[in-house]
């Protein structure tokens, strides 16, 4: 099987992070990938904390390490995060699958992009994204009883 | 060919979590809301509640399959990440080997725990 070819990374760290002139689909990029790495990060944590309980121990209930504000902040934070992440994640399946981009076009002046035409997309994912974490924020701070 | 693959699994990985983290969040988040699988009332994540959870094969089975299906999810994407930065080969081949190694020993600590708590509160919904 063919080697695959390999291109230097100029940029480096900075390539990850900088947005540069490309639209705002970079920076929900950027924002995916950070998203994706916190939930990744308290995934793994989650799984030692939680499996504690086969040994009958339970962090997060009342009284428990866990059960603290700070610790109520960071699992909201793992909230937003996710419900970024996923709505967003939908958006990239289904334009990834050839969904909501348009037909292919001849590359005719002025060109246009499948990017402008997808945004209705990001913008609906991004609206929902909202409305969930309205939902999320209004349990956290206590208003659901 | 091989790295498309896994990438296609990446993708389908990403749709089965966001129906069951989806109603993992439903229930542990908006649980105040939805007072779903929550059936004693308090906190969704209170003891009896988790151990209600845990005493049902649907959440036994499904906490597993989000385990597995999240882990190669979530480090595939790592992976991807970290090969951006133009790694040698043989850097390439040892993160993927850590990350399969530390994929499996989550994996195997998870399903252990679903499976012993689900014991536990079978037979302490028994007896
Ligand atoms: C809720 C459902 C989720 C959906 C629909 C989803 C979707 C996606 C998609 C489509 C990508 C690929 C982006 C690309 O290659 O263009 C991605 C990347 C990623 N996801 Fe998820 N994801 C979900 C949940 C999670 C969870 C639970 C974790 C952590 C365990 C996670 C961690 C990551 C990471 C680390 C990346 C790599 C980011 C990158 O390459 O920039 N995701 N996700």
């Amino acid at each position: 099987m063919a080697e695959l070819e390999r291109h230097d990374n100029r940029l480096g760290i900075w390539g990850w992070l900088g947005g540069g002139r490309w639209g705002v689909e970079r920076y929900a990029y950027i924002l995916h990938r950070l998203t994706g790495l916190g939930i990744l990060l308290y995934f793994l944590m989650h799984i030692v904390v939680t499996s504690l309980r086969a040994r009958g121990i339970y962090l997060w209930v009342e009284g428990g390490f866990f059960h603290r504000p700070i610790f109520k902040l960071g699992e909201f934070l793992v909230f937003a995060a996710f419900a970024y992440h996923a709505l967003n994640g939908v958006r990239l399946v289904l334009v990834e699958l050839g969904f909501a981009v348009g037909r292919p076009i001849d590359p005719v002046y002025p060109y246009k992009t499948s990017l402008n035409v997808q945004r209705p997309l990001l913008i609906a994912m991004m609206i929902l994204a909202a409305i969930f974490l309205a939902a999320g924020g209004y349990e956290f701070l206590g208003l659901a009883k | 060919m091989r790295e498309t693959k896994y990438w296609t699994w990446h993708m389908a990985a990403g749709v089965v979590i966001f129906f069951l983290l989806g109603l993992h969040m439903l229930i542990m988040h908006l649980g105040g809301t939805t007072h779903l699988f929550a059936p004693f009332g308090g906190e969704a994540v209170s003891k009896v509640n988790s151990v209600f959870r845990d005493g049902r094969l649907f959440f036994t089975v499904t906490y597993i399959l989000l385990l597995g299906v999240a882990l190669y999810h979530g480090l595939y994407g790592l992976r991807t990440i970290l090969f951006e930065l133009t790694l040698k080969p043989i850097v390439e081949k040892l993160v993927t080997f850590v990350f399969v190694v530390l994929g499996l020993g989550l994996f195997g600590l998870g399903t252990w725990a679903a499976i012993v708590v689900h014991a536990i509160a079978k037979t302490g919904a028994r007896g």
